[in-house]
């Protein structure tokens, strides 16, 4: 039995065998082909070259009008070897003489030349092993086509462990059997752990090695309410467990039950809960869990997939999708966040030294306008179809939000030239996630239509700490003095100027943070559609005048500590059995 | 057929910063392609492994780092353009022709 801790992406109890993705995901069992099968495994890898070049070139061509030189060449070079005639060469060998299949040949080889790169000495030299594990990847992948075991293909119930997964990944657990996670890599508000979260089942990441001292078939206890997983946990600890994970089950059921009900506080306030979704059919999601539409749409997960940027017509579909899940609910679209931790597929190659100061949001929208238009247009065309608001992130000085607003103009006058159905007064809004925005809040009040609060960037620039990086994630905290300062600030100014404010950053489905946002005047939630039951049920419980105490008193305090230990009895005097 | 197939050779320093790294080794392989003389290719400075020049996989191994001495040895008909090609590819530090400092900052 091994207990090793973590950080905790979505509370409760789950119990199960362990499927390895690294390792399963592509896992090529030797198999001795005959020797008439030799020809068709031989047209079967001819075939994954072709598909290969000209999938790369297809992601090429996007790459090099947006991205940067860097990029691009390593792609060539990916195309390069691709198409290395010594290399194809070598593997119609290993299918000849080892009488084996495409893939497993493919494989031997492609992983030799993977070892040998390990053993180079300049760094950047090293770096192109997981080149060539991505070509290795993308060969394997035409070669197997379907037949391609993965998750999707698990008969029954398992606990994932990996060493990272990306947003894509993720974002097709919630189609597979998969009943919790455990992954090494990750910090806490990462798109990974923002994603599992919205998926609702519990998940601790950030367990270092945890994929390497585990394997698949073992059984592992994940206990996301502790942070912590336990791996081949000795008869005792597994029956008290399975007892948890059962209450864990009648627990979130119960929740469930919230579903119809209004968010209401006991004198009668209505608070507005709505959802943080990336893609289209969350929207139904948060439906189901009782919100009031979406929140915070964000759009830039259209862009995490292979193929590259989405075209208007694919964006107006998944638009129209989320509009038409809401069922007459407000969607609000934020426009692309891409750069900084979230790159596309395209974009890992591209290094930028502070990237979280860098090209991204609204920054890179304008400075690929074409790009930014298409999104517009095919917002606005999405607005046709039911309440429908646009934001744009990272908003910094007013400069920006004047371009993007006259891009938007722009825009409406070619899609009404064009005859086009949209919704002339589309609300236009900005989300307020850097210091400076902050301080200005009075001069943006005039001028947008309504204020999202991003406190995930905000807490990470007003605190100066990298919410990504391990080692310092743990002074990142909305409990902050001069973050919940800032935030008392911000919503007194918008209240006062009758704009419209929301926030939609984590600490909105942290019931920990309720009261005291309930107590600064925020009537607007936006969080993943998880958290609605919970906040709504701790709302339930409290009146106005009780949560503006709760502020009063977090706000007297003059250490996060402080803050935070206040704000957990708080909220443990409302919640006695919830996990906090 | 040709009898008179010709094998030429030559050995040459690489002069640019970052070394035969993505772009460098695909001008190298594209330009080498394009003669039906076989190219190879060895690093002096290295582990002396005589690599296909015509094989992006094989002509990254090379590990050829600013400084590296290469040897490239050319056999067929077009053997001697094909030299005096990749020599003056290399010179030029991998240039395209569109900039001529290529070199990462």
């Amino acid at each position: 039995m091994e207990i090793i801790r973590g950080i905790s992406v979505a509370p409760g109890v789950a119990v199960g065998e362990i499927v390895v993705l690294e390792a399963e995901d592509f896992r090529i069992p030797r198999r001795i082909v005959t020797v008439d099968q030799i020809d068709s495994e031989l047209k079967t890898l001819e075939e994954a070259v072709a598909e290969s070049i000209e999938e790369i070139t297809n992601q090429t061509k996007f790459l090099s009008t947006t991205l940067g030189k860097d990029a691009a060449n390593v792609f060539k070079w990916h195309i390069g070897v691709i198409k290395d005639r010594s290399l194809q060469k070598s593997i119609r060998d290993q299918i000849r003489k080892g009488r084996c299949s495409a893939a497993y040949a493919t494989s031997t080889i492609m992983r030799n030349y993977q070892r040998r790169f390990m053993q180079m000495k300049d760094p950047l030299l090293v770096e192109r092993m997981r080149d060539v594990q991505d070509i290795e990847r993308r060969l394997l992948r035409h070669i197997l086509g379907e037949a391609r075991e993965d998750l999707a293909h698990l008969t029954k119930p398992a606990i994932l462990v990996a060493h990272d997964l990306t947003p894509t990944q993720t974002a097709h657990l919630a189609e597979t059997k998969v009943i919790g996670v455990a992954l090494d890599a990750g910090a806490a508000t990462s798109h990974t752990a923002i994603l599992l979260r919205s998926w609702g089942k519990p998940g601790v990441i950030g367990l270092n090695d945890i994929s390497n001292r585990v394997s698949g078939g073992d059984t592992l206890i994940i206990d996301g309410t502790n942070r912590l997983v336990i791996a081949n946990p000795n008869e005792a600890t597994l029956a008290e467990y399975r007892e948890k994970e059962a209450a864990f089950v009648r627990f979130t059921g119960a929740l469930d039950e919230l579903r119809e009900l209004p968010a209401v506080t006991r004198d009668d306030q209505r608070i507005s809960l709505t959802c943080n979704i990336e893609f289209p059919q969350e929207a139904k999601v948060g439906r189901h869990k009782g919100g009031d539409g979406v929140g915070l749409y964000r759009t830039e997960f259209l862009y995490l997939r292979p193929e590259g940027a989405p075209s208007e017509d694919e964006q107006y579909a998944a638009y129209r999708e989320a509009i038409e899940g809401s069922e007459g609910k407000q969607v609000t679209i934020r426009t692309f966040d891409l750069g900084a931790d979230k790159y596309t597929q395209q974009r890992r190659y591209e290094q930028e030294r502070n990237p979280m100061l860098g090209l991204r949001s609204i920054r890179y929208s304008l400075q690929n306008l074409d790009m930014f238009k298409i999104q517009l247009r095919a917002v606005l065309r999405a607005s046709a179809h039911g309440p429908t608001r646009v934001m744009f992130p990272l908003i910094n000085s007013l400069m920006e939000f004047r371009q993007a607003k006259m891009t938007i103009h722009d825009a409406m006058e070619d899609l009404e030239e064009e005859g086009i159905d949209i919704d002339r007064d589309i609300p236009i809004g900005m989300m307020l996630e850097t210091p400076a925005a902050a301080i200005q809040v009075k001069d943006f009040c005039r001028e947008v239509g309504f204020i999202s609060i991003g406190t995930n960037d905000l807490v990470q620039y007003l605190l100066a700490v990298d919410r990504g990086n391990e080692q310092v994630s743990q002074l990142y905290t909305p409990s902050h003095p001069a973050v919940l300062r800032a935030l008392r600030d911000v919503i007194r100014m918008c209240t006062q100027a009758k704009v419209d404010v929301s926030l939609c950053g984590e600490m909105a489905g942290a019931p920990l943070y309720t009261m005291l946002l309930v107590g600064l005047g925020l009537r607007s939630f936006s969080m993943a559609p998880a958290n609605i039951p919970e906040i709504k049920k701790l709302i339930r419980q409290v009146t106005v005048p009780q949560a503006q105490r709760v502020a009063r008193k977090a706000l007297s305090f003059e250490t996060d500590r402080q803050v935070t230990n206040y704000l957990r009895n708080e909220t443990r005097k409302m919640l006695p059995e919830d996990p906090i | 057929m040709s009898d008179a197939s010709s094998s030429v050779s030559c050995e040459i320093a690489v002069p640019n910063a970052q070394g035969m790294h993505a772009r460098p080794v695909m001008r190298f392989v594209d330009v080498a392609s394009t003669f039906s003389a076989s190219v190879n290719v060895t690093n002096l400075s290295g582990r002396n492994e005589r690599v296909d020049g015509k094989s992006a996989m094989e002509m990254m191994l090379l590990e050829a780092v600013q400084g590296s001495v290469l040897r490239i040895e050319a056999n067929g008909d077009d053997a001697k353009p094909a030299i005096e090609a990749l020599s003056s590819l290399v010179e030029s530090g991998f240039s395209d022709g569109l900039s001529a400092n290529t070199g990462d900052p």
